[in-house]
């Protein structure tokens, strides 16, 4: 049985890894192959996949990668992501990236897919628009053509078709990969102290970079050995970690938080990883099950239009209450536009919810992390010693 | 030669055509409870005003009303209410503005209560904040709300699909939300016919935006500009009130041609015209009249600007077709300028430098835009490259007022136009 340690040191590695070895040595391994970017919150990988293409999660620079070009793009008062990423592209890092989709998340990406057009005319670049309308008449059909543009792309880029039963075959492996991701958050939800954050973490991480058959596996054996494992349990504060969908924060924040005597037993770093609510039926035309997942069975964000005032913030609550957790904490981007707006919101829900919260902003490349840890510290004390929850 | 102005302002017919008019809206809003007339909020790109005159509604746009707060020197004060009420001061400050004005009264500027709106129009076009500011009002009014989901030209074009997509919106939801809080019934003809009536508004709107190419120009259409839009992007398009508001500004500007005279300042008549500018980006409206006075005191005339497409692009020759009524009012949305991916905003930039002649790009960025300010400064190194001109950048908000800061703007302007002084006297070295 391999060993968490292990696990998490290959997570760590694929993690560290600016110049995506993994994504070039997987590319190079058969002529022909193509490799499609991604940035947060979703796209359907499920139509990169079945093209034969390696779907492939660009969040990003991190804390580790110097920003000098990028910077020379962006004014101070926009968020870190878009500058790292740009710097991944102008510095090469990206030279290997066939395609690059741009989901639907923020006016910062939206207009970072037109800047990549012009930088990098020979990737095909797409910005992958999702409905805000849920009616199957209106915002599905809308949808459904999306998709089928999007197949068309891919197809044009591969050089094949991509038949329905490819499609099939994808949504049943990402399926596989959904409900082992939601294992990995139950299982920590239920022993946080057996799946800390960070490694989870790494473990989501790598589901960004790694064909998504190997990431199953790794899923598995993360799980039967984290299981297998004693550890000290502690007694930790149970927080659900919101509004950190797209530019991530660095890997010394996550643990900060759990240092300070938190538990984060649910959060929203990689919704990509779990968006679909439940098992997208294979049987009948997969496009039209994907778009009827996205309409009705998929999760909620801030770039996601609620319809219905009194279920607005709703998900944050039960995602308090199926985890078990105590309290909330906001962390959201400097500058970034969907978690800041959203997040009044979300606090007045949870305040009439009586769910206690802090909030902070980060940037991916933060440094000092103790006012965090005092920060965050000092929420978890006072949930244990002043809630009645 | 001093390029100040030296006469003083005069009220134009035009002018005082347009103060009416918006006091007549605000009058209609502030009376709208007594008069038993629905209220519907919405936003300015991309807007369905047409549609909305057909349910008899009064048509309240809270971006209009920051920027009327900003220029009263309000939204400083509303900014720093919605702030202490747990709004970041890294998000949208009209939204902030709006807010802060809700919390303070909603008082108009008329200083009159506006009233909570019946309807929440979402019509969520070119900027992704507007779906946040109405589920945040939506918070507040616990009204009924219609979203309209208008697509990105992510390719620089609208798809048969989009189009599609927002016909039926507007077929399926934001129709029968009018008809049942208005209590209109929708009728197609009368659709058409303030479509037809919006056609000859623009008409006359295009020709004064491209009366710009003269030399000198009779207007300034980014300071000027931002007037010359009103009636077209706000309540008023569709209107008889519209067509003559452009009617009358047309004839003032073809006298002004006919006399060679440059744009009407707050300051008087511009004489003599020494920069011809292109700017992209919307203008602070907290310190408008210092801004402005910076370019006209230096002769800067802007010739072109991105900021009079927000609403709509129709001088690609986009007109409201009162033959398809939905279509042409779904075109309108999709085509506003944010709407359209860099790229096309670029083509769009570069098209004006060469065709209006100007000297260069200036780009004002808005600290609180994403929507206008994200890419930006590859938009300046595009069209220099692309044009060979100078182009420059300087930073302010739209309504925030701690983000004007008068001599940074004032000294990057003067340096930018002795940037262009040099390259025209390299240019003429060269020659």
């Amino acid at each position: 049985m391999t060993a968490t340690a292990d696990i998490v040191a290959r997570c760590q590695t694929l993690f560290d890894d600016l110049q995506f070895t993994y994504a070039r040595e997987w590319k190079a391994a058969v002529p022909g192959r193509k490799v499609v970017g991604y940035m947060p919150f979703y796209v359907p990988r499920e139509l990169i996949h079945a093209a034969g293409a390696l779907p492939l999660g660009v969040l990003g620079g991190g804390d580790q990668l110097e920003v000098i070009h990028g910077d020379a793009y962006y004014q101070s008062y926009i968020c870190r992501i878009p500058r790292s990423t740009i710097e991944l592209g102008v510095t090469g890092r990206l030279d290997f990236v066939d395609g690059m989709l741009f989901p639907s998340i923020c006016d910062v990406i939206r207009n970072l897919s037109g800047m990549w057009k012009i930088m990098f005319p020979k990737v095909q670049s797409r910005y992958f628009d999702v409905p805000q309308n849920y009616r199957n008449d209106v915002g599905g059909e809308f949808y459904i053509n999306e998709l089928n543009e999007l197949r068309q792309m891919l197809a044009e880029m591969t050089g094949h078709e991509i038949g329905d039963d490819a499609i099939r075959a994808a949504i049943a492996l990402y399926n596989e990969n959904r409900n082992l991701v939601r294992e990995v958050y139950a299982f920590r939800a239920k022993r946080p102290w057996k799946a800390p954050s960070a490694e989870v973490y790494l473990l989501m991480r790598a589901g960004m970079t790694l064909a998504v058959e190997e990431h199953n596996r790794l899923l598995r054996d993360y799980l039967t050995a984290a299981a297998a494992q004693e550890r000290p349990r502690l007694d930790n504060t149970r927080v659900v970690v919101t509004g950190v969908f797209c530019e991530q924060p660095p890997l010394n924040l996550i643990k900060s938080i759990e240092l300070s005597g938190c538990y984060i037993v649910d959060d929203d770093f990689m919704l990509v990883n779990r968006w679909e609510r439940s098992d997208v039926p294979l049987e009948g035309d997969p496009i039209r099950n994907l778009a009827l997942a996205y309409l009705h069975d998929s999760g909620d964000t801030a770039a996601k239009y609620e319809p219905e005032q009194k279920k607005k913030g709703l998900y944050l609550v039960e995602a308090v209450k199926r985890s078990g957790a105590e309290g909330v904490i906001f962390a959201a981007p400097s500058f970034c536009d969907p978690a800041l707006l959203e997040r009044p919101m979300l606090q007045a829900v949870l305040a009439a919810h009586g769910v206690p919260y802090i909030a902070f902003k980060y940037a991916e490349n933060s440094g000092q992390m103790q006012p965090i840890r005092e920060q965050a510290g000092t929420f978890a004390d006072s949930i244990k010693l002043w809630s009645d929850r | 030669m001093s390029a100040k102005p030296v006469t003083e302002a005069v009220k134009e017919l035009s002018m005082l055509k347009q103060k009416t008019m918006i006091a007549g809206n605000y009058e209609l809003l502030a009376t709208a409870r007594e008069s038993g007339r629905k209220v519907v909020s919405t936003f300015v790109p991309g807007n369905l005003n047409e549609l909305i005159m057909c349910f008899d509604m009064a048509n309240n746009l809270p971006e209009i009303n920051a920027i009327q707060s900003g220029m009263r020197k309000k939204s400083g004060g509303y900014i720093m209410e919605a702030e202490k009420r747990g709004h970041s001061e890294d998000v949208c400050t009209y939204v902030k503005t709006d807010i802060g004005m809700i919390a303070k009264g909603n008082l108009g500027p008329d200083g009159r209560a506006l009233p909570d709106p019946d309807l929440l129009l979402l019509s969520y076009t070119g900027c992704f904040t507007f779906m946040k500011w109405f589920e945040l009002l939506r918070q507040h009014y616990k009204c009924e709300t219609a979203m309209l989901h208008v697509p990105y030209e992510g390719d620089g074009h609208a798809s048969k699909n989009m189009r599609d997509y927002v016909v039926k919106q507007i077929k399926e939801e934001v129709i029968p939300k009018l008809e049942r809080v208005s209590g209109v019934k929708f009728d197609i003809d009368r659709l058409r016919q303030y479509l037809a009536e919006s056609a000859k508004a623009e008409q006359n709107f295009v020709w004064v935006l491209e009366s710009a190419k003269h030399k000198p120009s009779p207007i300034d259409a980014y300071f000027g500009g931002v007037y010359y839009i009103g009636p077209m992007f706000t309540s008023f398009r569709g209107t008889a009130d519209a067509t003559e508001y452009y009617r009358l500004l047309r004839q003032e500007i073809e006298q002004r041609i006919a006399d060679r005279l440059g744009p009407v300042t707050p300051d008087g008549e511009m004489h003599e015209e020494r920069y011809r500018l292109v700017v992209e980006g919307p203008p602070n409206w907290t310190s408008f009249r210092d801004f402005w006075k910076m370019f006209y005191d230096e002769g800067a005339v802007v010739v072109a600007s991105t900021y009079t497409k927000v609403g709509g692009i129709y001088d690609l020759g986009f007109r409201h077709d009162p033959d398809h009524p939905l279509e042409t009012l779904a075109e309108y949305c999709l085509g506003c300028y944010t709407n359209r991916n860099l790229p096309a905003r670029v083509d769009l930039i570069e098209k004006y430098v060469n065709e209006y002649e100007a000297d260069g790009l200036l780009i004002n960025s808005i600290k609180s835009c994403n929507s206008f300010s994200a890419g930006q400064l590859l938009v300046l190194r595009e069209i220099e490259r692309r044009t060979g001109k100078p182009a420059a950048f300087i930073e302010t908000d739209l309504v925030d007022p701690r983000y004007f800061s008068p001599a940074n703007v004032k000294n990057r302007l003067e340096s930018y136009l002795q940037m262009i002084e040099q390259k025209r006297h390299g240019a003429a070295t060269a020659a």
